[in-house]
């Protein structure tokens, strides 16, 4: 099936199974290898992606689901790299085996469009399905206030 | 027995079939109800010659839906949805959000797709989203639910009519029926579900008392 999409700003005309995870199309078709597999049941957020600028776990999204929609990666987030969430995640030394850190910047850039400045709960609840095996919890947390402007208490 | 007994027996017995029926007195029964399954609309005209009886009944049945983990666990009275037969929180942690969608970073739609993933076992539906706050089932009586359902302040604006047009064809009331991945579906089917909203709206849309059966 033609599935059509634009991933990062590039119009795309793929020939895929229109029930394939976007997951796969994005690493194995596109060759965008920065978001990642975890768990492949949506339940550890490491696939996260923007459609439309909504947080979506691509391991299990459709592909059709994306057909004549907008999909950003973790490559696409900024051009340079220095979005400022990349920028306080470097600053901070946020991640440990970094796994999970395309997933939480995605999720978190989310967020940050919808609320500049969240609190530490609307931090936690809104992060609460990005796992981090290595337990840098306050560090990501740390990143995101960093990232909105907000001070350390 | 001697014949005067008799003729007093039989006098009795017909006297019970002419007096009316006292409200404690029992009528004819429901058949039981196989697990699984509902009772037809049919049935509870046989066993409900009381149209006011016989519609407060009908809610008892449609509350056996209402009231079933794969219908309550996303009507839930607080902010979280509940998952499973014996219902626990929604893990991941998630939260209704201002429209019963969720929150940023973790909508409804992040992980459930307009129908259930069998391979990751994530149940999905079209809309999928929480029911609003003032329809929350879990921890109510059929009554509480009954007449919330005829609250159009609490039912989403809902006529009687629009509510049997709402249970009998909605896609996610449906997914009820059709859960995926191994779970327990609601009671009966749809088609029957509907048609028992639709008899109890036709019988008076009675409630029943608050001391009925949860």
């Amino acid at each position: 099936m033609t599935i059509k999409l634009r991933v990062n700003g590039v119009e795309r005309v793929l020939d895929v199974d229109a029930e394939m995870p976007l997951l796969w199309v994005l690493r194995d078709v596109l060759d965008l290898t920065g978001t990642k597999y975890g768990c492949g049941q949506a339940l550890c957020g490491a696939c996260t992606v923007h459609l439309d600028g909504q947080v979506v776990r691509s391991c299990v999204t459709p592909v059709r689901r994306a057909e004549g929609r907008a999909v950003t990666t973790i490559e696409g987030l900024s051009a340079d790299g220095k979005h400022p969430l990349q920028r306080a995640w470097s600053d901070l030394g946020v991640p440990q085996c970094g796994y999970c850190q395309a997933g939480q910047i995605m999720t978190a850039a989310a967020l940050l469009a919808a609320k500049p400045r969240p609190s530490d709960d609307e931090i936690d609840h809104s992060l609460a399905g990005n796992l981090c095996r290595c337990g840098t919890y306050p560090r990501i947390r740390a990143a995101v206030r960093k990232a909105a402007g907000i001070a350390d208490e | 027995m001697t014949r005067v007994g008799i003729r007093a027996l039989v006098v009795l017995l017909l006297l019970s079939c002419a007096a009316p029926r006292g409200a404690d007195e029992p009528r004819a029964a429901l058949p039981a109800s196989a697990p699984g399954e509902l009772r037809a609309p049919t049935v509870f005209a046989v066993a409900f010659p009381d149209r006011a009886e016989r519609s407060r009944a009908l809610f008892l049945e449609a509350a056996r839906v209402f009231l079933h983990p794969r219908c309550k666990n996303c009507h839930p009275d607080g902010d979280s949805p509940f998952q499973g037969d014996a219902p626990r929180l929604h893990d991941p942690p998630v939260l209704r959000g201002p429209e019963d969608k969720g929150i940023v970073g973790m909508e409804c739609a992040s992980c459930h797709q307009d129908r259930n993933l069998e391979l990751a076992r994530v149940p999905g539906a079209p809309t999928w989203h929480l029911a609003p706050r003032g329809m929350a089932w879990v921890g109510k009586t059929p009554h509480e639910i009954c007449e919330q359902i005829k609250d159009p302040k609490r039912n989403g604006g809902r006529t009687l009519a629009k509510i049997v047009e709402h249970n009998a064809h909605d896609a996610l009331v449906g997914w009820g029926w059709a859960p995926g991945a191994g779970r327990a579906p609601a009671p009966g089917s749809q088609a029957v579900f509907g048609s028992i909203v639709q008899a109890w709206v036709d019988s008076g849309a009675e409630c029943p008392p608050e001391e009925a059966r949860r």
